[in-house]
């Protein structure tokens, strides 16, 4: 089951920001869905193959050249802030 | 008000192409019945001028003569496709602001036939969650209501909005996507038929993305017949969507006669589940004695892997979300969260998110997270994805059978009331979804029907599930199924 502290680290691999005050109430939630997932372990899955592909299809191939390019502006007319041509994000490197 | 948005999407392509009345005035009569339906909360965009410039447009290609089958007809739109300078938000405070720049090739296939856009639709955020109450919007609102009872309903979800929508006779029919429920239960909540296609029939692409491996886009409509035609033009092979298949285009609507001689259902016993209401049961097995009398022979069969469905689901879904969803981080487009001077970018991407992301999404999210992360993977993900292999297999082996399409009933219960879940554990919500999540788990095509009113007058519906790619059999039997129930109830306008 998930503790506090496994829920703290779970938030913050899913980038999302979590209070430590919320962080019980997350991890019993979380628990909780886990335990309901917990069934799976009763089903004998021995030398079953795990699905990739629910419909028996080959990956279509296409040839490698450019289709689409050189929408710049279409690309970054919904970004929240951009600047000069790039996106703009708040400072990365000290 | 006019009575012409009441007309079903067959009788009016009828009456277009007779010129009993031009598509304009079709629109304009929808538009104002969206415009009175505030208290539904069915559309969170309305795109009036569009609408208005595709009627005009239907209206000099009816002139002309030949128009296809939905010209001049107004639809509306889950908020789950991107839509060509219209608003798609998915729902969610993430996206606010959204305006794509591309139309998702399913709406291309509806307005090249001349369909009418007139507006997005509520959905729960992203497309997770059984009630749209998890919406930015707020949420959407059954035309239903119990007899005698003024308390508001859900008209089920994700395609919430849809289902109203329809119901309320807003528009002629709609879109919805389905991952594991969100077509069928809504239309089983509000009276309407809703078809969930064969994974690969309509291309993903344009449509914001939960589950990759079980998202489907398929209509909402009115009538057997009416989602045949919309089913007919949104799907069809797309290479810009890798697991679109490569099949020619199908005419849905052409070969549906309801005559089921030679044909055999299968009934499974699994989906008998504990605690179901008497008048699901009953409901059923009526439904199955009418499959009878129109020349079916029904057989029982197992479908052995039916209770491990949902929980498979519930940890293949939120893996598939967790990374589908990891694009929304405040650079690329939608909503950027406040950070102060001496904060960096991871907590601009987690503030972002805490702040954009409502509760159930999530929580989706973190369980997908866990599920897929190192040490974690092989018990739950792989182990699931295992499970899925068998639950498919159960499929396999009844239609080797002989089976042709499987009877169940469409939800375990009637629409609840809004709020009325709300202290109840996300695990009973994921209840919602028992009959229906098989079938996206084994990428079959189903089709809710409306059968029949429970007690308190609120309408209920019937599942079939048909082999892979033969939706028009499956339809076939739907439209058995609505000619023997004869449903024709509609919620009495309150609105």
């Amino acid at each position: 089951m998930i503790d506090e502290a496994t829920a703290r680290r779970v938030a913050h691999l899913a980038r999302i920001e979590v209070a430590e005050a919320d962080l019980g109430r997350v991890a019993a939630e979380l628990s909780g869905i886990l335990g309901f997932m917990e069934q799976l372990g009763e089903v004998d899955v021995d030398g079953v193959e795990p699905m990739t592909s629910v419909t028996p299809m080959a990956a279509p191939l296409r040839a490698d050249r450019v289709t689409e390019g050189g929408e710049r502006d279409r690309v970054l007319a919904n970004a929240p802030d951009a600047r000069r041509g790039f996106f703009a994000v708040p400072k990365v490197v000290e | 008000m006019s009575e012409l948005p009441r007309l079903t999407l067959a009788r009016a392509r009828d009456g277009l192409r007779a010129r009993e009345f031009s598509a304009m005035e079709l629109t304009e009569a929808c538009l104002e019945a969206v415009d009175a339906a505030g208290a539904l909360n069915a559309f969170c965009a309305v795109t009036a001028d569009r609408a208005r410039a595709q009627a005009r447009a239907a209206d000099a290609r009816l002139a002309q003569g030949e128009a296809p089958d939905l010209c001049g007809a107004p639809l509306g739109i889950k908020d789950l496709f991107c839509t060509e300078g219209a608003p798609a938000q998915a729902a969610s405070r993430i996206l606010e602001g959204f305006t794509p720049p591309y139309e998702s090739t399913v709406t291309a296939r509806l307005w090249e036939r001349g369909a009418v856009c007139l507006g997005k639709l509520n959905m729960d955020e992203f497309a997770m969650g059984s009630s749209n109450e998890h919406s930015v919007y707020g949420p959407a609102v059954s035309p239903w209501r119990r007899a005698g009872d003024a308390a508001p309903l859900t008209p089920g979800g994700s395609s919430g909005g849809s289902a109203a929508a329809v119901a309320a006779d807003l528009c002629l029919g709609a879109t919805g996507t389905d991952t594991g429920g969100s077509i069928r239960q809504p239309a089983a909540f509000t009276g309407i038929v809703g078809v969930k296609p064969t994974y690969g029939r309509c291309s993903r692409w344009g449509i914001v993305a939960f589950a990759s491996s079980l998202d489907q886009a398929g209509p909402l409509a009115k009538t057997v017949t009416d989602a045949a035609i919309l089913l007919s033009a949104m799907a069809g092979h797309d290479p810009k969507d890798s697991t679109s298949a490569p099949r020619s285009d199908e005419d849905f609507a052409a070969g549906l006669s309801g005559d089921l001689r030679g044909r055999r259902i299968g009934v499974p016993r699994e989906y008998r589940v504990e605690g179901m209401p008497a008048e699901i049961e009953a409901l059923w097995a009526r439904g199955a004695e009418m499959l009878r009398d129109a020349g079916a022979e029904i057989v029982e069969i197992g479908l052995p892997h039916t209770r491990y469905a949902l929980p498979a689901y519930y940890v293949i879904a939120p893996a598939e979300a967790s990374s589908n969803l990891a694009r929304y981080d405040g650079v690329r487009y939608g909503r950027r969260a406040r950070i102060g001077a001496n904060e960096g970018v991871t907590a601009m991407y987690e503030r972002t998110r805490a702040e954009g992301f409502g509760r159930e999404v999530q929580r989706r999210v973190m369980i997908g997270t866990y599920v897929l992360s190192a040490g974690y993977y092989d018990a739950y993900y792989l182990r699931a994805q295992k499970v899925r292999t068998l639950i498919k297999r159960d499929f396999e082996a009844a239609f080797a059978d002989g089976v042709d399409a499987i009877l169940t009933p469409a939800t375990p219960s009637a629409a609840f009331g809004i709020g009325e879940m709300a202290d109840a554990d996300p695990v009973r919500m994921y209840l919602n979804d028992v009959f229906t999540v098989t079938v996206n788990l084994a990428g079959l095509p189903g089709v809710s029907v409306p059968a029949g009113l429970d007690a308190a007058g609120l309408p209920l519906g019937l599942q079939v599930i048909g082999r892979p790619w033969d939706e028009a059999g499956m339809l076939d039997v739907a439209f058995a199924l609505e000619r023997a129930c004869g449903f024709v109830a509609k919620p009495e306008r309150w609105w």
